[in-house]
């Protein structure tokens, strides 16, 4: 399973775990899956996250593959001058 | 080494060839936003707040609307209501409702036959205004006894206990942080601030805008993103974003602040209302610099660990920034991942918070967040530097991040060139000029993410064998150029048979803005599989005429050719040929793509300035200024250089003399270019530019962005210097001479 990293506030969402396994192979997929998992995510992740995938930062793309061994860390939204 | 110096099996990228816009350009032929006319068309002026904090108790638009020639006025009444989340604040900042939420903010909108009369008529519309207790620093808007300007404004991740003008919320590290500390020879803490800056574009926001009473508008904008203004503009006012059809401008700067809208709607909602005559509205330096979005201002507690060597054992960060009065503006979510990134340490914490103050609705701006995080963190490095009498890049690349580090924000790093930067930057002559009196020298490195986005891209193929491109990125920094050299490259015919045009949103998918450095990358990636799309349609019907497999014809130097002996002989079928008679062959030749790109390249910098200091007067003289950055693959030098020039000369301005003023009053001080001082030429030096190339595996020919990591390291670099020729620390900017002297004189005594 992808084990999906959490910024340290969103812990608190997630019974205070850092990383938590998803089953999912897309990202839109594992950010449902989180969703499902820990409903107090849902604002952060309504808010808008770009996603960092095996060290690919994900902008935007919930189509975008995920491994059933990937790394994944949660960042904010990136914006851009 | 410079892109020119290196050897590729490339024939057009790397080259520098003349860039198309510029006879336009220089010949006055160009159109930006304010260049536009309709027949019919009537003038905009808005009604602003002179308050920075005010209940709005009656807007009486009686006697403009009396005079003769005065069409329509608008007010926050004419507007749909049942917005929210962002939606709402774009349409609370176009038009405010009940409050004014700072100097400046718009409260109404006048349209007449002239630009004059409809100056006179704002001025006749009567505002009353109950004023409020208003906060403009960031420091201040958090403290106990300010007051909240906005009920409710905090999110979800603002633990309880924060004070109401507290929006967001941000924690993220890794490693023991203590142990860390207690690992290190010296730790130092120390707090920095920056204030509040504005992109600084020469152009003023302008458009026209037309809007029937069915609903189908028009629009023509200077502008980052038209995508962007059609949606942004639909959801203000209540319309179907396909009934919008907008057409951008020629660009006269953005950086981050062109990418959203401000007054764009009242364009349309004026036309509206005066019967579906276009409404043109262009801002004065004044509305721009008061009612636009400057970046936030930003005071930061950094701490450090070191040993001796240089080792950085252990840091910690605080931020603190305000984005203006509407949540979610401040860069926190961007510079807290920028902090640290330019290294790889092992212990690291992270926390941040958004506050909200009576000042503009921030925007981007080039590198959102990184420059105020690396004026922190690349100041308090160089402190530590220059008290352990350790050279600056030798501990840079001591702890520097390199291919395969944890970045400081999570992911691994996979190609990145950091390493070759300073290393290019250690090697430099500037590094090795001796410095006189009242002379230092500073370093500092910066970093940004880069970004892909929704892209849309066609490619028509002529009947000549030209080709035209459209894209759906604003040429801001020569993309027309990069992209162009791409498709020519790939197309294997001369640049100069390829046209790039900027089309508009009704002619492509949607495009994300010219925003995140992205367009060269993103809209060059598609160019790319477009071309290449076209390439294969000319192979088949080069096949179809030789009467051979398409898989036996392969395309080179801008003709289909047999693939091998065995595929037959025949004289290759150029460009022009297929193009010729494409019509008779199958009909037009196209290629598209769209794509939300990803496999975007990170791009990190290092810059080294020399300055000197006059220690009567305090005022620095930048003597020379060396910008070391990686592009991946420089696809027109020239333009990255301009790009490194562009920003470092952003990041000086910021450094020495830039600042948003507010009096006691809450009202903007210096709304003017006399007062708010960007650096012109004579203020410069030339820009020394290296360009590293670590090709970025994600893109087809290399291509990382450029156009912010370049303003990031000027402000700690700066200050550096200054500490350097005068022993006197600034840690908040700008390194104004009243500021520089009162330190000197304090370092003294």
């Amino acid at each position: 399973m992808a084990r999906v990293h959490l910024w340290a506030s969103l812990r608190r969402f997630a019974e205070g775990q850092e990383v938590v396994e998803v089953d999912a192979a897309t990202v839109g997929q594992m950010l449902d899956a989180l969703e499902r998992a820990h409903p107090g995510l849902g604002p952060a992740i309504k808010a808008g996250l770009s996603v960092a995938v095996d060290g690919e930062v994900i902008a935007n793309n919930r189509s975008a593959p995920v491994k059933p061994d990937s790394e994944v860390f949660l960042l904010q939204r990136l914006k851009g001058g | 080494m410079a892109r020119d110096d290196v050897k590729t099996g490339y024939k057009l990228i790397g080259t520098r060839p003349n860039r198309p816009d510029g006879l336009d350009k220089v010949t006055g032929r160009a159109r930006y936003g304010a260049d536009f006319s309709l027949p019919g068309m009537l003038h905009a002026a808005v009604v602003r707040s002179p308050h920075a904090h005010a209940r709005i108790v009656k807007i009486d638009a009686s006697k403009a609307l009396a005079l003769d020639g005065v069409k329509a006025v608008v007010t926050r009444a004419d507007l749909p209501t049942g917005l929210t989340g962002e939606d709402l604040n774009l349409q609370d900042n176009t038009l405010a409702g009940d409050t004014a939420l700072y100097d400046g903010h718009a409260v109404a909108a006048v349209a007449a036959s002239s630009a004059l009369l409809a100056q006179d008529a704002a001025r006749l519309i009567e505002v009353t205004y109950e004023v409020l207790p208003h906060v403009t620093d960031v420091d201040a808007a958090m403290a106990p006894g300010a007051p909240v300007i906005r009920e409710g404004v905090a999110d979800y991740s603002v633990p309880e206990g924060m004070h109401g003008n507290v929006a967001r919320y941000m924690e993220f590290g890794h490693g023991d942080v203590e142990a860390g500390f207690a690992a290190a020879d010296i730790v130092r803490a120390q707090t920095y601030k920056t204030e509040a800056t504005h992109q600084g574009y020469i152009e003023p926001h302008a458009c026209v805008g037309q809007m029937g009473e069915d609903g189908r508008g028009e629009m023509w904008v200077c502008t980052q993103g038209h995508w962007y203004i059609r949606r942004m503009c639909a959801a203000v006012l209540g319309i179907e974003a396909a009934n919008l059809r907008v057409t951008p401008s020629e660009i006269g700067g953005g950086f981050g602040g062109k990418t959203t809208i401000f007054m764009e709607p009242l364009s349309l909602a004026l036309s509206k209302k005066a019967g579906g005559r276009p409404v043109k509205l262009v801002m004065s330096r004044s509305e721009v610099l008061r009612a636009t979005g400057p970046t936030a201002s930003a005071s930061m507690d950094v701490k450090l660990g070191m040993k001796t060597d240089g080792t950085i054992t252990a840091g910690q960060v605080y931020f603190r920034m305000q984005g203006g009065a509407f949540r979610g503006m401040s860069p926190i979510g961007e510079a807290l991942p920028c902090a640290f990134a330019c290294y790889d340490i092992p212990a690291l914490k992270h926390e941040a918070v958004e506050v909200i103050a009576n000042r503009p609705k921030a925007a981007a701006y080039r590198a959102p967040g990184s420059p105020m995080a690396a004026f922190a963190v690349e100041s308090l490095v160089d402190e530590m530097c220059r008290e352990l009498k350790l050279d600056p890049i030798e501990v840079r690349l001591k702890n520097g991040a390199t291919n395969g580090s944890k970045s400081s924000y999570g992911p691994v790093y996979n190609v990145i060139g950091l390493k070759e930067t300073l290393e290019a930057a250690q090697a430099h002559p500037n590094y090795a000029i001796p410095l006189g009196p009242n002379q230092g020298r500073g370093v500092a490195s910066g970093f940004w993410f880069n970004h892909g986005g929704e892209t849309s891209v066609t490619l028509a193929v002529g009947e000549d064998g030209t080709a035209t491109v459209m894209i759906g990125t604003p040429d801001i920094g020569g993309s027309r150029a990069s992209i162009g050299l791409m498709v020519a490259e790939t197309l294997g015919i001369p640049y100069e048979n390829v046209r790039v045009n900027v089309v508009e949103t009704g002619a492509l998918g949607v495009n994300e803005p010219t925003h995140g450095s992205r367009a060269t990358f993103a809209s060059g990636k598609a160019a790319v599989e477009a071309a290449r799309q076209a390439i294969a349609e000319m192979c088949r019907r080069a096949a179809a005429d030789w009467g051979i497999d398409a898989d036996a014809v392969e395309w080179k130097d801008g003709a289909a050719h047999p693939a091998g002996p065995n595929a037959g002989k025949f004289p290759p079928m150029t460009i022009g040929e297929i193009g010729a008679k494409m019509g008779s062959t199958g009909g037009p030749i196209s290629g598209h793509h769209e794509v939300t790109a990803e496999g975007v390249g990170a791009s990190f910098g290092t810059h080294v300035v020399d300055v000197e200091v006059d220690p009567e007067t305090g005022r620095t003289t930048v003597l020379r200024y060396l910008v070391v950055q990686d592009a991946g693959t420089a696809i027109h030098p020239a333009y990255v250089e301009g790009q490194y020039q562009g920003g470092a000369a952003q990041g000086i301005g910021w450094a020495l003399n830039e600042e948003y003023v507010y009096g006691a009053d809450g009202r903007l001080q210096n709304p003017v270019f006399l007062d708010y001082r960007i650096p012109v030429a004579s203020d410069l030096p030339m820009i020394d530019t290296v360009i590293i190339e670590v090709p970025n595996p994600g893109h087809p020919y290399g291509v990382r962005g450029v156009g912010e990591t370049g303003i990031t390291p000027p402000l700690p670099a700066v200050a550096s210097a200054i500490a350097g020729a005068t022993g006197a620390r600034i840690r908040s900017l700008p390194c104004s001479p009243p500021k520089v002297l009162a330190a000197i004189k304090a370092a003294r005594t």
